[in-house]
């Protein structure tokens, strides 16, 4: 069985190979001579207020907790999809029930304003 | 030794080493990176036991939605300065140590009492997607549907911590 | 010698994908040019054919700029994580049926894996990780911004990609891609029984690219160039790669899902066969993605960005329930018809 992911390993070292060779490439035949300012990052060509490590919204926090739920859904999703016509009917009211407990919640959710990006 | 045998230790000495530099980076950031490198390491196991669909999941779910939320709340609480980490309270370092010493007791104890290898090889389709669907759907429908209670709990958690003021 | 094929039949993937994506860039340009009523770029070789190769030469002799406050190693590591991931989703596409070389049956595809659709969506959400770390390690306000949105965005529309592939999964039984390119033989392609599927896998598709009209972590006017703001020289061009790389192997996987993959319809019953067939399916599974291409950026030059509040309620309020009425439509219609 592991023989078939042989391939896909090293495709994956090639890839990742690739990727470090041609990111310093630029390091290896390029110029080096940084200067204070060329290092600084860019902002609209004023000096830079303050840092980027801000704290940012909560927003993206919450897109990140509903992906995980509705992810998990959808994993739940393959098995059955691939033993579908096996299972018929009694499946699909299996997954009719899955499916509607979790529209309620998204449907709490959709009321509760957190899909709106304000 | 067989290529199995090398897959294996192979992938679990990784799995050991990032875990040690999970705990040991001062860097949450680094941290999340090196937890990233140990769920690959645990895919790579379950596909040396066949199960396909597990080691799978373990990257889509765990490496690539679980991890991206670790990302999120690292830079939400603006965590990546390594100083904001600092452990204040001395007192659950040493609840910490002695839940780790509890563990260790519990690991050594199931080694001690003899580890046996591979009683057979598995069945033909085992850990397939197909395999797994047939189990889950028919013999453990109940555990099933509960699930679906549990992420509506998740659901409705996630609104009442991120959305506490708003309407 | 298994392994060895292996090899070969990677670094020929892999090179003629780099190759296709340079010029999916030159592509890009002139088509630009042409909606824009101007020419392009014309000077370097014949119409401008070894433009990507100056642009390739030009990026390495640029110098590699790391900003002072930046973290060094992430900094490194992000345009690796997007170039590799952007790379290797490829693996499992089947782009021909098989070819018979010195007595060797070959199949045309690099790992035969038993979850192949669930591979490549385990690699669009890791990802994200390439774009998050970018925006993050250059500890510039643009660059965290552009990255935030992204990975936001990402995160979004997957799970409609994730959905919108249910419905053909259920028509073939497996998640095995070469499966599903079999069970499309003459016209019943997956469009055809699952055009809603079609349409928000294709939607979730260009989100996912960061393609237009999605292309909020790099919106020009107010993001200067998004998370690789900070990034100079090769790395800058990693990320451009990347971008294009994936449009290629979202448009081949959008082939294989929808559009019945390398299958030519009733080739088979027109008396060829053999090496020639296997050829000719090629090159339609090839003509078939750069069609696609073609529209990815068609789609670019002709329509306006969303703004970033519309671009999530259309993922969230009308893909994601869309996605899940196509799943139980789709079960229905299997239940009754069979």
């Amino acid at each position: 069985m592991l023989e078939y992911y042989i391939p896909l390993g090293i495709m994956i070292l090639f890839g990742i190979a690739f990727g470090i060779v041609m990111s310093k490439a630029s390091e290896w035949f390029g110029p080096k001579n940084p200067t204070d300012v060329k290092q600084s990052t860019y902002e609209s060509g004023m000096e830079p207020v303050k840092s980027a490590r801000e704290r940012v919204s909560v927003k993206y926090y919450m897109v990140a907790m509903l992906f995980i739920i509705f992810d998990i859904e959808v994993v739940f999703l393959y098995p059955w999809a691939v033993n579908f016509r096996k299972l018929g009917m009694f499946g699909f009211v299996e997954m009719f029930v899955f499916i509607a407990m979790l529209m309620v919640g998204y449907l709490y959710v959709w009321k509760k304003g957190a899909l709106k990006w304000e | 030794m067989d290529f199995e045998r090398i897959f294996f230790f192979a992938t679990a000495g990784v799995a050991v080493v990032s875990g040690i530099l999970t705990i040991t980076r001062r860097n949450p950031v680094q941290s999340v990176l090196f937890l990233i490198v140990n769920f690959f390491c645990i895919a790579l196991l379950y596909l040396g036991l066949h199960a396909q669909f597990l080691a799978i999941i373990q990257i889509l779910v765990y490496a690539g939605a679980i991890m991206v939320l670790f990302l999120f709340v690292i830079m939400l609480l603006n965590l990546g300065d390594e100083n904001t980490l600092e452990e204040k309270s001395g007192y659950r370092k040493y609840i910490a140590v002695v839940l780790a010493a509890v563990v260790l007791v519990q690991i050594l104890t199931v080694v001690a009492g003899g580890v046996t290898g591979p009683t057979g090889t598995a069945a033909a389709g085992f850990g397939t997607v197909e395999a797994l669907g047939e189990t889950l759907f028919r013999e453990y429908l109940l555990q099933f549907e509960a699930t679906s209670v549990l992420l509506l709990a998740a659901l409705v958690g996630v609104i009442v911590i991120a959305k506490k003021k708003v309407i | 010698m298994e392994t060895l094929i292996d090899i070969v039949k990677i670094v020929t993937v892999m090179g003629i994908l780099l190759g296709v994506v340079a010029y999916v860039v030159l592509l890009e340009r002139r088509v630009a040019a042409a909606i824009q009523n101007r020419i392009g770029p014309n000077r370097v070789g014949w119409q401008g054919l070894l433009q990507p190769l100056a642009d390739v030469v030009k990026l390495v002799m640029k110098e590699d700029i790391v900003p002072r406050n930046a973290h060094r190693f992430l900094h490194d590591l992000a345009p690796i994580i997007s170039i590799s991931i952007a790379m290797t989703t490829f693996a499992v596409i089947p782009f021909g049926d098989s070819i018979t070389l010195f007595g060797r049956t070959i199949k045309l595809q690099i790992a035969d894996i038993n979850i192949g659709v669930l591979y490549i969506l385990a690699m669009t959400s890791l990802g994200v990780y390439g774009v998050t770390l970018s925006g993050w390690s250059s500890n510039s306000k643009y660059s965290l911004l552009g990255g935030l949105r992204s990975s936001a965005q990402m995160l979004s529309y997957e799970i409609s990609m994730g959905l919108a592939v249910i419905g053909v999964i259920m028509i073939a039984g497996s998640l095995r891609l070469d499966r599903i390119v079999e069970m499309q033989s003459g016209w019943m392609w997956n469009i055809v029984l699952q055009p809603i599927g079609f349409i928000t896998f294709t939607v979730a598709a260009f989100a996912e690219t960061n393609r237009h009209p999605f292309d909020l972590p790099e919106a020009e006017p107010e993001l200067v160039g998004g998370y690789h703001t900070e990034y100079s020289g090769l790395k800058f061009g990693l990320f451009f790669l990347a971008e294009y790389s994936n449009m290629v192997v979202a448009s081949a996987l959008i082939t294989t899902l929808f559009l019945g993959g390398w299958q030519i319809p009733y080739a088979a019953e027109m008396g060829l066969s053999g090496n020639l067939l296997s050829v000719l399916q090629v090159g339609a599974f090839c003509a078939k993605v750069l069609l696609l291409v073609l529209f990815f950026i068609i789609v670019r030059w002709t329509i306006p960005r969303f703004r970033y509040d519309q671009l999530m309620s259309l993922g969230w309020k009308v893909m994601l329930p869309l996605a899940i009425l196509n799943i139980l439509a789709t079960g229905l219609a299997i239940l009754l018809i069979g």
